[in-house]
């Protein structure tokens, strides 16, 4: 007993020393927490260096999976952790972390220079309720992605994969088409970009209520069809965006649809095959395909403890120089327009006019404090894709996510 | 004969005066958070949502009672309880046997057999998945082309069997070694000169002797085994109907927030290891760990 006592002393000796923020020197510290990136200390230390002595940004890690990043943020948020300053969140976190009062809302002349030069759609994902709660730092589009010597001309549309796959299976070429079908958020990204590529949406305006409807009907019809064509890769139930990425690589598949992170991958791991690895807008289900938006954006805590500093750190984490070095360096698509017009953009980003243009329509994934559970839900129906039975499957969506959005039921 | 009534009342006083500060202590930090967890499962409390907590009676446990995910957890759970808590128990007594006879190389036997046990069980989680993992794994290599075990339910969860017995037979065969040892050698001497076979001082003279043993070896591997989580957690994350009640429980407390749900499952996961035990003691009756009779 004594021994545990001790322990709880200990602990207790030690809480306020690990929990303080602000240095030995006195110059308060700004708790930046982001995901894995190469080179975001180098970006923290310009922007400890340009703030001269008003804060140090100390770089933290979060994990590598979104799920990861997710629960060690909300962990400490709802445990009003004073040792967070700026968090970087990915793109479907807003609402929920809006909601739960956990992030500050963005005004006045932070707003202004948050909101200034940076594209529609990635600003679109750091506002809720018409209110601005973060400033958007990177963003992302999938494209697809394919093969010129197996493929001449790119497919528009799944149909066209799926045909294209068949023609190559029949000449005993490498077919398959990759695609995000393990149970887990690229599942629902995938869901997400058919049904608004079907012309519907997976919720209503505002967020509380069901859409659904034929679209979905139709994107489940296609999803099936494609999850049981010569396209679909035998390990489709478990594909996530790096085994997608390396089945191309590896020379088994013909197609992806992937982030364009993995055009700079081919060209360090097959540089041989890089002059015949071209890219192609998303493709569609009837008309033109709308692709999957992701990125990341930057809020600031409600429990900081300097909120002025952490605005300052946060808008000099996602400025031109920031996001260049972020594109550049780390692959990364930058959220302001005027970046992409740099000229040292174009020897790493031969497709960043596509990616503009597929940021015109992109499909950003529904907007609702509950995010979490509907996509548990929806990847948790939606898996194995080719065991959906499009009817009952939308029938039991609907009544699922409806469920989710209260945060009623169960998740799986 | 009275003062030394007085004399025993006093001693006993002061014995409970000695206990009551560790008892204060544990009742501190287990029972306020299972009171803590109760009231918590009575309430709809929702961490995105803070302005609509209130108190809502049972309705949590309907809710959870009657969601086909938790049942399904339910009985995953149950399944591979059953199922590896068997197989430990006849293989830890194979493997207590075993340790307990061998006179050559008794210290090296015992650490070999040990191994698994004393690797962490996520590492040794990751180990499993690496190895079923098509294209990288040597056990998925043995497989036909294009079969992914984890990415289905019932291999998946046989795998996820597998893995449990692999890791915690050992510990077993621990708990039974030191009930092996209370069995007097002159017993099994006499039975023998009695004309018993193997089998029948075994099963006549071993096992009944082990029964304490063998109740606190089963008790904790089941209770263990309920509440298994990491193994599950590293091989598939409760995809494909995989989840067992811990893990379904994280998934609704940590990855939903959602402090009521989570909680509710909590306590019915409370309630069911209490059932549990109570079972095992009604079963194994007197001679349970504690109880008087002899």
């Amino acid at each position: 007993m004594s021994r545990c006592l001790k322990g709880v002393l200990v602990a207790a000796a030690l809480l306020p020393a690990a929990c303080s923020s602000g240095g030995d020197s006195g110059i308060p510290e700004i708790n930046f927490y982001n995901s894995p990136q190469q080179n975001i200390k180098a970006i923290a230390e310009r922007c400890t260096k340009l703030a001269d002595g008003r804060y140090k940004i100390v770089v933290n890690i979060l994990p590598r999976d979104a799920d990861g990043q997710r629960e060690q943020l909300v962990r400490r948020l709802a445990a009003a952790d004073p040792g967070l300053d700026v968090l970087a969140l990915d793109v479907t976190w807003t609402a929920e972390l809006a909601e739960a009062g956990w992030i500050r809302e963005w005004t006045g002349e932070n707003a202004k220079k948050a909101i200034e030069g940076t594209l529609k759609m990635p600003l679109d994902t750091a506002l809720w309720q018409g209110k601005l709660y973060a400033a958007p730092y990177t963003t992302n589009v999938q494209l697809l992605w394919y093969r010129s010597d197996l493929v001449p001309n790119p497919p528009a549309t799944w149909q066209g994969i799926m045909a294209e796959a068949a023609r190559l299976a029949k000449a005993g070429k490498p077919h398959y088409g990759e695609v995000t079908g393990a149970q887990y958020e690229g599942l629902v990204v995938w869901f997400n970009s058919m049904v608004m590529s079907a012309g519907g949406q997976i919720l209503q305006e505002g967020g509380t209520k069901v859409a659904l409807g034929p679209p979905a009907l139709e994107a489940l019809k296609v999803m099936r069809a494609y999850a049981t064509s010569k396209a679909a890769d035998p390990s489709l139930s478990n594909t996530h965006e790096d085994e997608a990425r390396l089945a191309v690589e590896a020379g088994r598949a013909a197609f992806q649809v992937n982030w364009p992170y993995v055009y700079a991958s081919m060209a360090s791991n097959k540089p041989d095959m890089l002059p015949n690895f071209k890219w192609a807008p998303y493709p569609g289900v009837t008309g033109p395909g709308r692709s999957p938006l992701g990125g990341a954006n930057f809020a600031v805590s409600r429990y900081s403890e300097h909120p002025e500093l952490a605005y300052d750190a946060a808008l000099c984490l996602r400025d031109a120089e920031s996001q260049k070095t972020a594109a550049i360096k780390d692959g990364l698509p930058p959220t302001l327009e005027a970046v992409y017009a740099d000229p040292a953009m174009a020897e790493p980003y031969p497709m960043r006019q596509a990616i503009l243009d597929a940021l015109k329509t992109a499909a950003p994934r529904p907007k609702t404090p509950t995010y979490q559970n509907v996509s548990t839900m929806i990847s948790a129906i939606l898996s194995p894709p080719a065991a959906i039975q499009p009817a009952s499957t939308l029938v039991q969506l609907r009544q699922q996510i409806s469920d989710a959005l209260q945060s009623k039921g169960v998740l799986p | 004969m009275s003062a030394r009534t007085e004399g025993a009342r006093a001693e006993r006083k002061l014995g409970l005066w000695l206990a009551a500060p560790a008892a204060v202590i544990m009742v501190a930090v287990t029972g306020w958070p299972i009171v803590y967890s109760f009231l918590l499962s009575l309430q709809r409390a929702d961490l995105r949502f803070p302005e609509q907590q209130a108190w809502i009676g049972f309705e949590n446990y309907g809710t959870v009672l009657s969601s086909p995910y938790w049942w399904n957890a339910f009985w995953v759970t149950l399944l591979i309880t059953v199922v590896s808590v068997a197989f430990e128990l006849v293989l830890g007594m194979l493997l207590a046997i075993a340790m307990y006879r061998t006179l050559v190389g008794r210290g090296l036997v015992r650490t070999v057999v040990l191994i698994p046990y004393g690797i962490v069980t996520v590492a040794a989680a990751y180990g499993w998945k690496y190895a079923w993992t098509p294209g990288t794994g040597w056990l998925a290599n043995l497989l036909p082309d294009g079969t992914a075990p984890l990415t289905e339910q019932w291999p998946a969860i046989g795998i996820i069997i597998v893995a449990e017995i692999w890791k915690t037979t050992p510990f077993m065969a621990l708990l039974l070694m030191a009930g092996l040892a209370v069995v007097p050698e002159e017993l099994l001497r006499a039975a023998s000169m009695d004309g018993a076979t193997g089998w029948q001082r075994f099963t006549k003279v071993t096992l009944p002797l082990m029964k304490p043993a063998i109740l606190v070896a089963l008790l904790f591997r089941t209770l263990d085994a309920f509440r298994i989580f990491d193994n599950i957690y590293v091989l598939t994350n409760g995809a494909q109907n995989t989840s067992s009640v811990s893990i379904i429980a994280y998934h609704n407390l940590i990855g939903g927030l959602n402090l009521g749900i989570g909680s509710t499952m909590s306590v019915l996961i409370l309630i069911t290891v209490a059932i549990i035990a109570f079972v095992f003691i009604k079963i194994f009756g007197a001679s349970a760990p504690g109880s008087e009779r002899r």
